[in-house]
Formats: structure tokens, C-alpha cells, sequence
């Protein structure tokens, strides 16, 4: 009886052990990374690096065109995204509730959501690329908007389904039409989350390489033209690690380093938004 | 919430109702459009490839190109097999060492963490999902690839690469980039999507299952593998394929660690190819209309290949969550 016992628990100790080695090993992936890119990316920061353009190898340089290159297109993409994301949430869990189209579309929208962004980049070059004859900063944010959308989507209708049909009702109840009560009564209610979801978003499509690639391409120089190719964070950081070149590895790393803290710093930040909800999780 | 608002607001006037009304046929329909958008942009993901893909297909036939192993942009000569291969290869990889890992975390989170730390570390995990790609990319081709190349990989040649049958798996020389190198850094990368569905799936069980199994006597591991696993059996499945959507799909670290080889070997540590990365490399360097082409009959077989098994996944997540409402 005894052996049983013993073994039982000898069990449950590898068990629960190797849960807990499982979850070390994750956090531990993490802290790597994060140390790795501290200890290459650190020193590429200087002055330089800010307010200089992408270099020839063996030049001084730094990674401002890339910059503003992503700044625009993230920009771009998350002006035209949001409105998009919010209206389709709206519909989905505002006007469509149950309905067929409501499930195509949610359906839809999850796999959108997962599906592989280098496709997105093939549609956008198909459909923007070829038609205007060049690649463009437009097609390239383009590509991230419609990779932001399904996420806004997909965080709007949660946190408005999340909001009280009470407050609904009573909205109503004082005869708001219809938009207004989802306007003026909804949306207030569950902007914290909704801001969450695109904070979140503009984190995606921020370190998006994929759908850039045949998009917006890169340039090497200092370009505001939207309607021309357009240097970008990303592809820099692509081109420039895969180099033999050492001063443009080292380039890579702090571009690196600093699009990471970046994203990781938003996502921090749509976690606090969050938290500060009434109805968020 | 479903029938319009009530009209008959106390002291509004007929061309004010009217107004009102008109705002809300209005606001409908736009959610309306940009829903029915979404529909639409994913017909139109799909038509603008299949019109792309064609000449490609034409040319070789459609099971001569998924079924070729040729990749000569010289002869204009290309075959989707190696690429396939690499995808699906690299993709299995990155489940046979993500799954058990993100199981053990899921289990963790939920039966053995104190409470207090739960969220925090949910969230550190959480965090490995939202790293970009290409950081994981650039990490893998200048830090985990030269460490695998004059550790693991000499180690797994001398000891199993040895053994007959599955030896043939690790020979050969150890490259430091390749098949398994890319399956590793995928495995980090999908590891916090299958971690945070399994664990969310753990958390619907409902307690007073739990408890009952612990009293009757049951250890924490018992009531995982007779509890809590069978209860979230579809929800877990949903998480894997969800997982193993993400990995056939990913581009930007594939490409920097799997070594762009269209080749098909015995070998994991042989360098390989994916679709996505052969269209990250050759895309922009496509010079001839079938080679363009290909690239995009490509891209169209991996969205056909990641659509059926993130439906496969949304629909088992959508049926746990119809159970669960019910």
C-alpha cells in the first residue's frame, strides 16, 4: 500500500517539476533575448545613430530614415485601421448579434488575425504594387492596416459585449436613438478596452518585416515621399543582420534593440489601459 | 437590444424622430459595410493570388508544380515540393517542442502557482509573443545558431546520428542554420499562443470538478491527466492548430536561421527551405514572369495550407466556447 502511495506522490512531484522547469525555460527564452539584445544593441547607440541615415558600409551612419519611414507607415496604417476595426466590432456586437453574417465575419476575422502577413504583403503587391508600377510607403502602410484591423476588430466586439445591457437599456430607455446610445453610452464604457486593443495593434503592425518587403521595399536615402519606396525599421534590420558587414550588424542590433523596448514598452502600457477599466479582464 | 429603440420619445418632434432614425439607418449600414469588408478582403486575398498564380500553373501544370522538387530560376524551372516540405517539416518541429513545454506552463499557471504570481508571469510570457519576428530572427542567425553549431548539434550527431534508422535524422555536417535550428526558434515563438489557449481552456474547468477529485484523495497530477485534460480536450486541440497556424505561416525568423537550400534531406540539421521564406529572399529578385509567378502560386498554397487548419483551430475554440455559453 505504501509503495502505491509513494509512487503516486513520486509522480506528481516529476510532474508538477517539470511544469515548473516548463514555465522557467520560457521566461528564461525571454530574459535571453532581452539580454542578448541589450549587450549588442547598447552599443550602437549614439548620437549618430539618431540623426543619421542608413550608411554604406564602412561610413558613419545611424537608422533615421528608418525612423521615419516606420513611424509614417505604423501612423498611416493605424489611422486608416481604427476606424475600420471599431465600426466592423461595432456591427458584430452591436447590430449583428447571432446572425450568420456575424459568424462569417468573426470567423473570418480569426483567421485573419493568424494568417501568415507575407500573404497580405503578396495581395498588397498585387493590387497596389503592380497597378501603380513602383513600390510606395502607401502600399507598405496599406499591408499594415490590414494587418491591424482583425486585431481592432476582434478587441472592440469583446469589450463592448463585456458592457452591461443595462446601460443599454437605460440609454434607450430615455429615447437615445440607437447610435447614440452606442456612441455616447457604449464606446464610453468600454474605451479603456478598446484603446487596450489598439495599443496593442499599433505593437503588431510596428514590428511587421513581412508585408514591407515587396510593399514599401527600403531606400538607403532620406525620403518624406509616401507615393515613393521608403526606408523602415524592419527591412533595415533584415537587410543589415543578414550583411557580412560588422558596422551594419551592429547597426541591426540597436534597431533592433530599440523597436523591442518599443513594442514592449506598448504592450506594457495597453496592459495598464486595461487594467484600469471597469470591465476589462 | 435586437427591436429599433423605442420612437415614442416624450417631446421630440416628428422631423427630429425622423432625423434620429435616418442617423441609425446610417451608422448600421456603415458597421455594415466595413464588416461585410472583411468578407470580401479575404475573397479578394484569395482571387488576387489564384490570378497571379496562374500563368505558373498553366505552365507546369498544377500538380506538376506542387510536386516538383526543381527551383532553377536560370531554366525557369520551379516545383513547390522542397519549399512545401521545409514548411511543413520546420512547422512539426517547432509542435513536437512547443506543445509539452507550453502544457507544463498551462499546468503550472493554473494548479501550482500561487495566486499573486499568476498574472505576472502570464504576462512575461505573454510578452515572448509580442517580440517581433525579426528579432527573433536576428537573435537566431547571430546568437542561437553559432551556440547549436558547436554544441547540440555535434552532440546529437556523435550520439543519436549513430543509431540506425532515426540516426539518419541528425548526420552530416553541423551547419549551425537548418531545418532544426528553424524549428527551434518557431517553437519559441508559437510556445505563448498554445500556452495562454491552453491555459485559458485549464481555467473553464469547472472547480467543483477539481475538488472533487481532490477529495478523494487525488494528486495535482492526477487531476490534470483525469480532470482537467479530458474536460478541455476540443479547447486544447484548438490551441495547437492555432499554434501550428502561426508556425507554417511565419516568415522573418525562418528565413534568417533555415538556410534557403531548396533541397529536400534526410538530415534536420541540413539547411531547407519554407514558402515564406523562399518569397522573403526572391520575391523583390524575381526577374522573368514565371518565376514572379511561382513565387506567388507559392504564397497562394501557403494561405490555402494555414486557412483549413486555423479553421480547423477557430472552429474546435468556437464549439468549446458554444458548450460553455450553453
Amino acid at each position: 500500500m505504501i509503495s502505491i502511495y509513494t509512487r503516486r506522490r513520486a509522480a506528481n512531484f516529476t510532474i508538477m517539476s517539470l511544469s515548473l522547469l516548463a514555465t522557467a525555460i520560457g521566461l528564461m527564452v525571454l530574459f535571453l533575448i532581452l539580454w542578448s539584445l541589450l549587450r549588442h544593441g547598447l552599443p550602437a547607440f549614439s548620437v549618430n545613430f539618431f540623426t543619421k541615415n542608413t550608411p554604406a558600409p564602412g561610413n558613419v551612419g545611424g537608422l533615421l530614415n528608418a525612423f521615419y519611414g516606420s513611424f509614417m507607415m505604423t501612423l498611416v496604417g493605424t489611422v486608416v485601421g481604427v476606424p475600420i476595426g471599431i465600426l466592423t466590432g461595432t456591427y458584430l456586437a452591436e447590430f449583428a448579434r447571432g446572425s450568420y453574417l456575424a459568424h462569417a465575419v468573426r470567423f473570418i476575422n480569426d483567421i485573419l488575425l493568424s494568417a501568415p502577413s507575407i500573404v497580405i504583403g503578396l495581395f498588397v503587391y498585387g493590387v497596389m504594387v503592380v497597378r501603380m508600377g513602383h513600390f510606395s510607403a502607401w502600399a507598405g502602410a496599406a499591408a499594415l492596416a490590414i494587418i491591424f484591423v482583425p486585431v481592432v476588430v476582434r478587441t472592440t466586439e469583446n469589450m463592448l459585449t463585456l458592457v452591461p445591457a443595462g446601460l443599454r437599456e437605460a440609454a434607450v430607455a430615455l429615447g437615445a436613438p440607437q447610435w447614440k446610445v452606442i456612441v455616447m453610452v457604449v464606446y464610453r464604457a468600454a474605451i479603456q478596452g478598446m484603446l487596450t486593443g489598439v495599443m496593442l495593434a499599433v505593437a503588431r503592425i510596428a514590428g511587421e518585416t513581412a508585408p514591407l518587403l515587396f510593399t514599401a521595399f527600403g531606400n538607403n536615402f532620406w525620403s518624406t515621399n509616401m507615393n515613393a519606396p521608403m526606408a523602415n525599421l524592419p527591412v533595415v534590420i533584415f537587410q543589415f543582420a543578414l550583411s557580412p558587414y560588422a558596422d551594419w550588424q551592429l547597426l541591426a542590433w540597436g534597431g533592433a534593440l530599440l523597436i523591442t523596448l518599443a513594442i514592449l514598452a506598448l504592450n506594457i502600457a495597453a496592459r495598464l489601459v486595461a487594467n484600469w477599466g471597469s470591465f476589462g479582464k | 437590444m435586437h427591436s429599433p429603440p423605442a420612437v415614442a420619445a416624450v417631446g421630440l418632434a416628428p422631423h427630429a424622430m425622423r432625423r434620429q432614425r435616418l442617423g441609425d439607418t446610417v451608422f448600421r449600414g456603415l458597421t455594415q459595410v466595413f464588416a461585410i469588408g472583411v468578407l470580401v478582403l479575404l475573397a479578394g486575398v484569395i482571387i488576387s493570388l489564384a490570378a497571379g498564380a496562374m500563368p505558373a500553373f498553366r505552365k507546369f501544370g498544377f500538380f506538376g508544380f506542387l510536386l516538383s522538387d526543381a527551383w532553377n530560376p536560370v531554366k525557369d524551372n520551379f516545383g513547390a515540393l522542397p519549399a512545401i516540405y521545409g514548411t511543413v517539416l520546420s512547422a512539426l518541429i517547432a509542435m513536437v517542442l512547443a506543445v509539452p513545454v507550453a502544457f507544463g506552463i498551462a499546468i503550472f499557471l493554473t494548479e501550482l502557482c500561487p495566486p499573486v504570481l499568476r498574472r505576472p508571469i502570464g504576462m512575461l510570457i505573454e510578452l515572448l509573443a509580442a517580440i517581433p519576428s525579426i528579432i527573433y530572427g536576428v537573435w537566431g542567425l547571430l546568437v542561437v545558431a553559432p551556440v547549436l553549431q558547436t554544441t547540440l548539434q555535434p552532440f546529437l550527431i556523435d550520439t543519436i546520428g549513430n543509431v540506425p534508422i532515426v540516426g539518419a535524422l541528425f548526420q552530416g555536417p553541423p551547419y549551425g542554420l537548418g531545418m532544426l535550428t528553424a524549428g527551434m526558434i518557431l517553437a519559441v515563438m508559437v510556445l505563448p499562443f498554445i500556452a495562454a489557449v491552453i491555459r485559458d481552456v485549464f481555467m473553464t474547468v469547472p472547480a467543483m470538478l477539481r475538488e472533487s477529485a481532490y477529495g478523494m484523495g487525488a494528486t495535482t497530477a492526477e487531476v490534470v491527466r483525469a480532470i482537467v485534460i479530458p474536460h478541455s480536450r476540443v479547447g486544447i486541440v484548438g490551441g495547437v492548430m492555432l499554434g501550428l497556424g502561426r508556425a507554417l505561416g511565419e516568415t522573418m525568423a525562418v528565413t534568417f536561421v533555415i538556410g534557403n537550400a531548396h533541397h529536400i534531406r534526410a538530415s534536420l540539421l541540413a539547411p531547407g527551405t519554407t514558402i515564406s521564406a523562399t518569397l522573403a529572399n526572391e520575391f523583390t529578385e524575381a526577374v522573368s514572369d514565371t518565376y514572379t509567378s511561382s513565387l506567388i502560386a507559392l504564397g497562394l498554397i501557403l494561405f490555402v495550407i494555414t486557412l483549413i487548419v486555423l479553421a480547423i483551430a477557430n472552429f474546435m475554440l468556437w464549439r468549446l466556447s458554444a458548450k460553455e455559453g450553453a
